[in-house]
């Protein structure tokens, strides 16, 4: 039997209707159209669906679409504003935190609530934080600098407030 | 990769739980999913029926008095973000910070590693080591496990399939007590190869009055490790106390696991290594 299922997505109300067993990362590319969200290993391992849910970074291969009821979801389309790119993404691309791409969202996101909690991380840390996504082309290192720069640029921005 | 499919039940109490999980026979409990949901997506389980925890907020509530009382929906993350617990049993706060990563630590929660028991889990090891109770409710209402009867192999705990585990209480330490998490960490997956969780209360003078000591991940179900436990009781706790308990803190375990990775004769020798670090930590030798 089919459930229907409303969320919050990137600021605008979804509604949906899924099987039971639909997972949410399905949903959100599937049903609500938003492909920055990829599908890696499948098995909980590499953290490239990651998604915002509640405003923490959780895997979305291993919720059911059922599960994020009434739940206010962020995926990677929902971060840049007004058309200007987050700090994390503009360090990303300042410091070539990506090759082929394929981890990014999920490694973005998996940055912001690393950030969140610590914004100013040790390099010891920043790996820690990223420990649930696995990039197979850049090595680390370079992510490393990306969410270096990202912190500089948000403590430089919470610093003119 | 789907799971099979199952019809979706989400209670928002206890006992409507409870009632659900009578009618469908079936039925799994849900609660972080982070056990369940990949094990359903490789087909090694297929509930006809899912009975998700997520909607019952007195199973998310954390209260601290004295000892704690812990909702078992608390998540990893809520629970990381306790500072009094942190300060109350430091034990617990180093086996939470030692799950997966922070996706994992944010969705799974501590009821769900319990009641899964993992023999690779991290936080039975703290749970066995405090002596927590676990607080059930079923058809014929609530009872109380102590944690030496919770766990009784692998993937396999006290819990009757149409039993909820509540809430896991810890008593307050008493005295002096001092603790630690020690894992040594399966270089893919993360999970323990050999953890071993102490708590160790000493007396007025200094020594050890007593001695709780745990592995996980080296056996096949969480185990106290009595054998070094009385070694180290009575001792001063310094450092030749802890080499001598360390000796025998395998005796009397009946079987250490093994596997392609770390065999059995490896772990146990890693549960020797790791309950001598463990000790020498919490000791502060
Ligand atoms: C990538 C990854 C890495 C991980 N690394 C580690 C690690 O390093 N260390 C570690 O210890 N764990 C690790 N885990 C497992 C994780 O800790 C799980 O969250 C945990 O084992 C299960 O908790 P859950 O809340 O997700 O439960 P679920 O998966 O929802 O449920 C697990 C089982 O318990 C039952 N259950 C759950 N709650 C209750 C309840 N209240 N009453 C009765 N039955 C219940 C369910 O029916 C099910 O059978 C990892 C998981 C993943 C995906
Ligand atoms: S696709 Fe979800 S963790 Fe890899
Ligand atoms: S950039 Fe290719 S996987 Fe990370």
């Amino acid at each position: 039997m089919n459930h229907s299922v409303s969320m919050t997505v990137n600021g605008s109300k979804r509604d949906g209707n899924v099987e039971p067993r639909t997972l949410l990362v399905h949903h959100i590319r599937e049903n609500l159209g938003l492909t920055g969200t990829h599908v890696g290993c499948d098995t909980s391992q590499c953290g490239a669906c990651t998604i915002m849910m509640n405003g923490k970074a959780v895997k979305s291969c291993t919720v059911l679409a059922v599960q994020a009821e009434g739940a206010d979801i962020m995926t990677i389309e929902g971060l840049a504003k007004d058309g200007e790119l987050h700090p994390i993404q503009e360090g990303f691309w300042e410091e070539h935190g990506l090759q082929c791409g394929f981890c990014t969202p999920g490694m973005i996101l998996s940055s912001l609530d690393l950030l969140q909690r610590n914004p100013n991380p040790t390099e010891a840390e920043i790996r820690h934080g990223i420990e649930g996504n696995l990039c197979r082309c850049t090595g680390y290192q370079h992510i490393v600098k990306s969410i270096q720069y990202a912190a500089n640029k948000m403590a430089g921005a919470a610093g003119d407030d | 990769m789907y799971p099979a499919a199952f019809d979706y039940h989400r209670p928002g109490s206890v006992q409507e739980a409870i009632s659900l999980l009578q009618e469908n026979p079936e039925a799994k409990i849900l609660a972080g999913g982070h056990s369940l949901l990949p094990a359903m997506k490789l087909r090694l389980a297929e509930p006809g029926a899912i009975v998700d925890l997520g909607s019952i907020s007195d199973l998310k509530q954390l209260s601290l008095n004295g000892g704690a009382t812990i909702g078992a929906m608390c998540t990893y993350d809520a629970l990381l973000n306790s500072n009094e617990l942190e300060t109350m049993f430091p034990v617990l706060h180093e086996a939470l910070a030692w799950v997966g990563d922070v996706q994992v630590r944010n969705l799974g929660t501590i009821g769900g590693s319990a009641a899964h028991a993992d023999p690779a889990a991290d936080i039975p090891a703290a749970l066995v080591a405090l002596e927590a109770e676990f607080v059930v409710v079923g058809p014929n209402g609530e009872r109380t496990i102590p944690a030496s009867e919770f766990f009784i192999d692998i993937f396999t705990t006290a819990l009757e399939p149409e039993e909820v585990l509540t809430q896991i209480k810890l008593s307050a330490p008493d005295g002096n007590v001092v603790s630690a998490y020690e894992k040594f960490p399966h270089p893919a997956s993360g999970y323990p190869v050999c953890g071993v969780a102490v708590v160790v209360t000493r007396d007025g003078s200094g020594n050890v009055s007593s001695a709780r000591i745990t592995a996980t991940g080296s056996v096949y179900v969480v185990t106290r490790l009595t054998g070094a436990e009385d070694a180290l009781t009575g001792t001063g706790g310094d450092a030749s106390a802890v080499e001598a308990a360390s000796e025998r803190a395998t005796e009397g375990v009946s079987e250490f696991a093994g596997d392609h990775y770390a065999s059995s004769e490896y772990r146990e020798h890693l549960t020797k290594v790791f309950v001598k670090r463990a000790l020498n930590r919490a000791l502060g030798n």
